[in-house]
């Protein structure tokens, strides 16, 4: 009685109280985690800006971070298919890095994540099992951050494999730089491309790969 | 490639992104569009030539407010679209208001207007054409709208697809006035309209093709 008549005072917490939820400690910890899915959004809305005025570790680490909200979001939505979780996870990664110029930081990185990670699912699904697969709950933004897991699977789908598909112009730029580790002028030196042309065949090339992604999405491999 | 291997991949020489890459991409595609628009205007059809008489009576105003009115929705959509997790918000309602208010006027001016005067306002003389000159001058906006929302990421194609329509048609429209000698409310809010549904319809059509990320 003491701890409903409490919450009856507390205005602030009665509103983002969930329905049915009437006791004390329930509300303590509902308030408990919102703190932290805010302190979580927080903290990964910094990193990302960060990443995006060019602080490439920031951006590392916001990707890391992100991956495993995702794998933990995923993966409880896609209980059904445990094993293309991965893939979903790093074509989402994926989306994230190509699309990422059209997060506003005046806005949640929540709502926007979910929003990416949200239209990758449903394409998955609707890709792999048509309209049945489209009563899957979803969810809702909330729960993006609501669990990490750091445990990754093997990939079904190389990305490195569709890497090598890439017309030159792209694959090479992509290869010294963004995993041999050259500079952009080091690997114009190499392949005799310009530095511009090194770094519009970066960002095509990722662009191109997310495209072979969906073409080659969810065939089944034997 | 294992997850980490990509996130570094990813991460590594990450450009940095300069914020207002989405308004500066929409602000080429309009300024392509009106080009576009004019060169065709100008070549096909020809800026009336009573323009600067027309430019004193208030109807040319209205006339040209109608398709502003809507370009200026379209947008504001159209960027609250190209970015995940925002909200349209009341696009369509506000959408509604430049078409409410010009079926509010022509029905006035028909109701005001004698019997044999009605059809004559409806017409115009050049009621067959105006729609498809309208989406005629928009074909360039429509290729620019799309292009821009083509580096975004829509998650709403069909939506996305239709204001982006909707942004190449009221544009189209609005140069579309600079040639059009049509000045009856009845005309505007039924051929004029037509003209830009015509894109919109199309963009709605082509949005699952083309906006796929």
């Amino acid at each position: 009685m003491a701890a409903g008549y409490a919450l009856g005072q507390n205005s602030a917490l009665a509103r983002v109280m969930p329905p049915g939820c009437n006791r004390g400690g329930e509300a303590r910890e509902y308030q408990g985690s919102r703190k932290r899915l805010s302190a979580r959004e927080d903290h990964l809305k910094e990193l990302l800006i960060r990443g995006l005025a060019g602080e490439g570790p920031a951006y590392a680490a916001f990707l890391k971070e992100l991956s495993a909200f995702l794998r933990a979001f995923l993966r409880g939505r896609l209980a059904r298919v445990p094993d293309e979780v991965e893939d979903l996870v790093q074509e989402t990664l994926l989306a994230v890095h190509n699309q990422r110029h059209t997060y506003d930081p005046a806005r949640p990185l929540t709502a926007w994540v979910h929003a990416i990670a949200r239209y990758k699912m449903i394409d998955f699904l609707r890709l792999r099992s048509g309209r049945e697969a489209m009563n899957e709950p979803l969810g809702d933004e909330d729960e993006l951050l609501a669990a990490t897991d750091e445990e990754a699977r093997e990939a079904r789908r190389d990305i490195a494999a569709l890497l090598e598909r890439l017309p030159d112009r792209h694959r090479l730029p992509i290869v010294h730089v963004k995993i041999e580790g050259l500079s952009v002028a080091e690997a114009a030196k190499l392949t005799g491309m310009s530095e511009s042309a090194v770094k519009v065949g970066i960002h095509r090339g990722l662009k191109t790969l997310a495209a072979f992604i969906r073409e080659t999405e969810w065939k089944p491999t034997s | 490639m294992e997850t980490d291997k990509l996130i570094a991949m990813l991460a590594r020489e990450a450009e940095p992104v300069a914020p207002g890459r989405v308004r500066q991409r929409y602000g080429a595609a309009l300024a392509l569009g009106v080009a576009g628009a004019s060169v065709l205007m100008v070549a096909f059809l020809g800026v009336r030539r009573d323009l600067a008489e027309a430019a004193r009576e208030s109807m040319f105003w209205v006339k040209l407010a109608l398709p502003l009115a809507l370009l200026a929705v379209s947008i504001v959509s159209a960027v609250r679209l190209a970015r995940p997790g925002v909200r349209l918000g009341y696009a369509v309602e506000a959408a509604m208001v430049p078409v409410g208010a010009i079926w509010t006027l022509a029905g006035a001016v028909l109701l005001a207007a004698g019997p044999g005067e009605r059809l004559p306002l409806l017409l115009g003389v050049t009621w067959m054409s105006c729609p498809f000159s309208i989406a005629l001058l928009s074909s360039p906006a429509f290729v620019a709208a799309f292009w821009a929302m083509r580096g975004m990421a829509p998650t709403r194609p069909v939506v996305a697809g239709a204001f982006s329509g909707l942004l190449a048609g009221s544009l189209g429209a609005a140069v579309y006035c600079l040639h059009c000698p049509e000045m009856a409310a009845p005309f505007l809010g039924t051929w004029y309209l037509l003209g830009i549904a015509l894109p919109t319809l199309a963009g709605a059509a082509a949005g699952p093709r083309l906006l796929r990320w």
